[in-house]
């Protein structure tokens, strides 16, 4: 899943990091395919070329050898409001038929079943980035018809599309899981079923969606990690299992 | 910082001790708890360790946050409880980052909110009614809104300052410079005092002039566990430990007792924990100096 994300982002583009997954998957694409990669964090950190893998997204290790470092007022607005950002990637609780995502609460927001950490940057970046792709592990629970709570902005909310919102950035184009990768319909921004994995059905990704996932007429395969890109995660970029857990 | 936090620090007071991972003054959070301060307003990007623990210790009335984990770890379960369970109560107001960053830059310039495009179509706005919309006066657009935030006190931790309190920062910025300007008063806890000249020497590295410092606390590893570039790495270690520690009151109260009540001060702490050097201290990255010459 992390191999898959990765590849999504091509040398040289703009991305603005997300906590967990996302941290890992770019820094696979700059070890990989993507050496010119700029990672921007909300921690102020511009081309990063972090040593070692970051332990948050305010790690020593994202200063160090970096282009720039700002302050958070400037990140927020002159990069991220200012449209400098070409991907924003983002992980997520749930995940809803358009993208939306909520990492703040489980239930009710006032009796919150569980307490989520909340947006962080997270809305920010999914109204501002050019395109976001998001990642997860697919389940019911991380997939239902509806979010609990909308933290992040996907295709569609509340009855009108982001572009009738007003939101500058084209919103969630992909979801990658570990079963299968959602697309955005060009129509009307619903995850479609684009892809599954080389030892996977569609009904493995379709029974695990709280909606009735519409399938694409020509389901393509993943294309599996590689044994490089294996090696890498494994071996070099998280040897620890910080964020890798089956992924 | 015993008489830093009991001049500046009073109950029911709002209290922002900023730092992004980087520069969190651990230091003077646990002063606070150790003189028993409560109904705290307590806002900070990120709570981190320092406010669940502040949390957990009862301090606080209400937390003003954009994002309660630990990071790169899991959970605060301090905070969670007190969300979840109310034990003990606590009010929340909740943003995403950039609306807290907006309300210490409103705070910082005196203007009484700032607009940014945000929160379309989220339900951020619906559970904190703060969250407002205004019409630009030029071309229409409905923005969002937050209200400016001018804390009773923010407390920054750094890597230097002079003895007026001219703060020099590198590393992670986060947003120290907008809270300190939009706070009433400020205390600066540094590694190191230096001279006014090795300020002078560098002014662009300075982040907070001394004129808006009230007071100045040497604390050498103060933000630990959290970390000081060039000085110390963070602990990742205890952030992983306090999973464990935040999930069972009983830890939380004993970890309080042992490293926060069972000590005096600072240097008491840092006793209890002799292996920090050897284990945390940072390698040396110099950089090149420029010339300032004309």
């Amino acid at each position: 899943m992390t191999a898959v994300a990765a590849r999504e982002l091509r040398d040289g583009e703009i991305v603005f990091v997300g906590i967990g997954l996302p941290n890992l998957a770019c820094n696979l694409a700059r070890a990989t395919h993507a050496p010119g990669l700029v990672l921007i964090y909300e921690s102020g950190a511009v081309g990063a070329l972090p040593e070692r893998l970051p332990v948050s997204i305010g790690d020593p290790s994202l200063v160090t050898g970096s282009l720039m470092v700002t302050g958070m007022a400037d990140i927020f607005q002159l990069f991220l409001q200012g449209g400098r950002i070409e991907v924003g990637f983002l992980g997520g609780a749930q995940i809803d038929r358009y993208g939306n995502i909520n990492t703040t609460v489980v239930g009710d927001y006032a009796h919150p079943r569980v307490r989520l950490p909340g947006s962080g940057g997270a809305a920010e970046i999914a109204t501002h980035a050019r395109r976001t792709l998001i990642i997860s592990r697919l389940s019911t629970r991380a997939f239902p018809a509806q979010v609990d709570f909308i933290t992040s902005p996907g295709n569609r909310s509340h009855g009108r599309t982001r572009r009738e919102w007003g939101m500058p950035g084209a919103g969630p184009v992909k979801v990658i899981t570990d079963r299968g990768v959602l697309e955005a319909s060009p129509d009307d921004g619903e995850m479609e079923l684009a892809a599954v994995y080389p030892d996977m059905t569609q009904e493995d990704v379709t029974s695990r969606v709280g909606w009735p996932l519409r399938v694409r007429e020509n389901l393509g395969t993943v294309a599996p990690p590689t044994a490089e890109e294996l090696r890498l995660l494994r071996e070099v970029l998280d040897p620890g299992k910080l964020y890798l857990k089956g992924g | 910082m015993r008489d830093a936090i009991a001049r500046y620090v009073h109950d029911g007071d709002t209290v922002v001790i900023e730092g992004f991972t980087h520069l969190i003054c651990f230091a003077a959070g646990h002063e606070i708890i150790r003189q028993g301060r409560r109904d705290l307003v307590l806002c900070r990007l990120t709570p981190d360790l320092i406010l669940d623990q502040l949390i957990a210790a009862g301090c606080a009335r209400k937390l003003v946050f954009s994002w309660a984990g630990n990071p790169g770890v899991g959970s605060l379960h301090a905070f969670r409880r007190a969300v979840e369970k109310g034990t003990p109560p606590l009010e929340i107001e909740e943003y995403s980052h950039f609306g807290m960053v907006a309300r210490f830059s409103a705070g910082a310039a005196r203007l009484p909110f700032w607009p940014l495009r945000d929160y379309q179509g989220t339900d951020i706005p619906a559970a904190n009614p703060l969250i407002r919309q205004v019409s630009c006066p030029y071309t229409g657009e409905s923005l969002a809104t937050v209200p400016a935030l001018n804390p009773d006190v923010t407390i920054v931790h750094a890597q230097r300052a002079d003895a007026e309190g001219n703060t020099q920062i590198w590393g992670l910025l986060g947003v120290q410079k907008e809270a300190a300007f939009a706070s009433k008063h400020v205390i600066v806890v540094v590694e190191e005092l230096v001279d006014t000249s090795v300020v002078r020497a560098d002014p662009n590295r300075t982040l907070i002039p001394g004129m808006i410092v009230d007071a100045v606390v040497v604390e050498p590893w103060g933000a630990h566990p959290s970390y000081a570039q060039g000085h110390y790495d963070r602990d990742n270690d205890f952030y992983l430990s306090w999973e464990n520690i935040s999930r069972e009151p009983a830890a939380v109260e004993r970890y309080l007792d042992t490293y926060v009540m069972g000590v005096e001060n600072r240097a008491g702490y840092l006793a209890l924990q002799p292996e920090l050097e050897s284990r945390l201290a940072a390698s040396p990255r110099i950089c090149a100096g420029v010339s300032y010459g004309y």
